[in-house]
């Protein structure tokens, strides 16, 4: 069937391809972008502009244990992917999840257990832990896409809080305040005690997680899930069936955020209540939010600022760190609706 | 589907809104092939009807069956994949996308395109002659590449369309179509509504009695939810109680004099 539509595109008139093409690349640049999210589905980036910022991101990546303490370097690599994974929703999706943690706290103790209890190498625990987390969002997200806006903030985080207190009250399994203590760090014998080294043997999950959120916003699957994010009474009645749709995004973010989280667990050997706290959905909206809500880089380089600050503040020795986030995300709704990455992309791109 | 069906047809068609009924046990049967008028005063029930027709409200009670198949209870995306497409009264896009990447996703609506996430959206391309023929059929070829918020009102009408002609309906329903157009839009309107009604059939709600004059072959007139007359526009147009329920008894007093 796909292979008859194609046969049938390449025989249709190449002039009519030219134009078109020509027309999207002009397009963009006219357009102008108000206060919506920046433009999705195409792009005014030029190419070497974009390989340019793909390469430095993926030097930055490499040098980054160098830089900071390696503990920092593994905290940016799983927040970015949590808030990438928020980021399909909130940004590309037009659904404002407020129960993220359930699938990184899920997939933080499904992950620990694994490696706990069946001394599996890491990336197969972490690849657990957020399958764990994909079945636990097929419920919650079966329930939630039914409603909109605040409603559905609200069910989601009605579930995670759910989660929080199951994982409080099941105390033979996940130790409730104890935590996860010792989560072994397991890959084919090789040490990876040092911080240093472990790293560079996440950075091929932390690279293959943001790769599949960015391949899906620039899929037709994508181009669906912007069309419903702006009108989703026009998507169904163009045919296109918005729960389902809207589900597997949320399936899709889940899993990203269970990488994030099963991630996490390992590189901090100890899973705590903490991972499944509100507080912990409500600081991947603000990373989000801080970055720059419907870009990719935005969520990433929020979280690498959010988790610098917080770094850099508990060893100054200041305790209301949340106090100083606060304050930058009250800033930030009110002063940079973008985010960092959407107002400098805009002011770049006015110049 | 055998040719003595209605293309679309309504029995008993009822909506409720808290004891309310907008639309009260409405009989409707639109012949395969023919342009049907749904007209009224304000708050005949035109837009509850259009919407019960559509999928977008469920009906108390009553049936809808598109040639001959019944369809009651299905969803929005049910009624376009069984071909009756639509378009909105309140110009209805995605403010973000393109024109061309507007018909683009109508073309592809009925693929399984849309859900391989792990594509490239550089596929999309096969749709692009298709949906640059269905531009320039409503005068929008030089537009494809503007967003949708960035078009003029007349243009984003003349996007509807194109929209609800790309998913190749055999019944097509027009939410009002010239609704706060210009002159100018009206006429290439109607012109373009003419022109491709050929092979399709067309339900339109429309407050613009020449609209309705120039393309309905026949017209059902609502009234409190109600079918009031139905009939050829010729002979609702002269008949006694349509012109009361437009302009109250006086009027018909004076057309009589």
């Amino acid at each position: 069937m796909s292979g008859v539509e194609q046969t049938t595109a390449a025989a249709g008139s190449v002039a009519v391809e030219d134009q078109a093409a020509g027309v999207r690349a002009q397009a963009r640049a006219t357009a102008p972008s108000g206060d919506t999210p920046a433009p999705v589905g195409g792009t005014i980036v030029p190419r070497w502009l974009r390989w340019t910022l793909a390469g430095a991101a993926a030097l930055v990546a490499l040098w980054l244990p160098n830089g900071l303490y390696p503990t920092v370097a593994v905290d940016i690599a799983c927040w970015a992917l949590f808030a990438v994974a928020v980021d399909l929703l909130l940004g590309y999706t037009g659904l404002m999840s407020f129960g993220h943690a359930a699938f990184w706290g899920t997939a933080a103790y499904a992950t620990g257990l694994a490696a706990i209890h069946w001394g599996l190498p890491f990336p197969l625990a972490v690849l657990l832990g957020a399958l764990a987390a994909v079945v636990l969002a097929v419920p919650v997200g079966y329930l939630a896409v039914k409603r909109v806006g605040i409603y559905f903030a609200m069910v989601t985080l009605a579930f995670a809080q759910m989660v929080y207190y199951i994982a409080n009250q099941w105390r033979s399994v996940t130790q409730g305040e104890n935590g996860l203590q010792r989560v072994p760090r397991e890959l084919f014998g090789l040490d990876l005690s040092d911080e240093y080294y472990f790293y560079y043997a996440a950075l091929p999950i932390v690279a293959g997680g943001l790769f599949l959120v960015w391949r899906t916003v620039h899929s037709p699957f994508g181009r669906v899930l912007v069309a419903i994010r702006d009108n989703p009474a026009r998507a169904r009645a163009l045919g296109y069936p918005v729960h389902r749709y809207k589900l597997a995004a949320f399936l899709l973010s889940a899993f990203t955020a269970g990488l994030g989280g099963g991630l996490f667990a390992i590189g901090h050997r100890f899973v705590s209540l903490d991972v499944l706290h509100w507080t912990t959905s409500g600081k991947a909206v603000i990373i989000v939010v801080l970055g720059g809500i419907g870009t990719l880089w935005g969520p990433v380089v929020g979280a690498a600022g959010v988790t610098r600050l917080e770094d850099w503040l508990s060893f100054a020795g200041f305790e209301q760190i949340g106090l100083v986030t606060g304050a930058i995300f009250v800033l930030t709704v009110l002063i940079f609706r973008r985010g960092l990455w959407g107002t400098l992309t805009h002011w770049l791109r006015r110049r | 589907m055998s040719s003595d069906h209605p293309a679309l047809r309504a029995r008993g068609l009822t909506k409720e809104f808290r004891g309310f009924r907008a639309v009260d046990g409405v009989d409707l049967a639109v012949a395969a092939g023919s342009v049907h008028a749904l007209v009224g005063p304000n708050g005949a029930g035109k837009t509850t009807l259009f919407n019960l027709l559509t999928g977008f409200l469920p009906p108390t009670a009553g049936r809808i069956e598109v040639a001959g198949v019944d369809v009651t209870g299905l969803a929005p995306e049910g009624f376009a994949r069984r071909g009756v497409a639509r378009s909105f009264q309140i110009t209805s896009l995605f403010g973000q996308l393109t024109a061309l990447e507007h018909v683009e996703l109508a073309l592809q609506s009925g693929s399984s395109l849309g859900w391989k996430f792990w594509r490239s959206a550089k596929l999309m391309r096969r749709y692009t002659p298709r949906a640059m023929e269905l531009l320039d059929m409503v005068g929008l070829a030089d537009l494809a590449g503007t967003t949708a918020d960035a078009l003029a009102y007349g243009r984003k009408r003349a996007l509807e369309l194109a929209l609800a002609l790309a998913l190749e309906p055999s019944v097509l329903l027009l939410d009002e179509p010239t609704a706060g157009m210009g002159l100018e839009d009206v006429d290439r309107t109607v012109a373009l509504i003419a022109a491709i009604r050929t092979g399709r059939t067309v339900v339109m709600v429309e407050h613009n009695m020449s609209v309705v004059g120039a393309l309905a072959d026949r017209v059902t007139v609502l009234q409190s939810g109600r079918v009031l007359v139905e009939g050829p526009y010729d002979e609702v147009r002269a008949d006694d109680r349509v012109i009361t329920a437009y302009l109250g008894e006086g009027a018909v007093r004076a057309a009589r004099r």
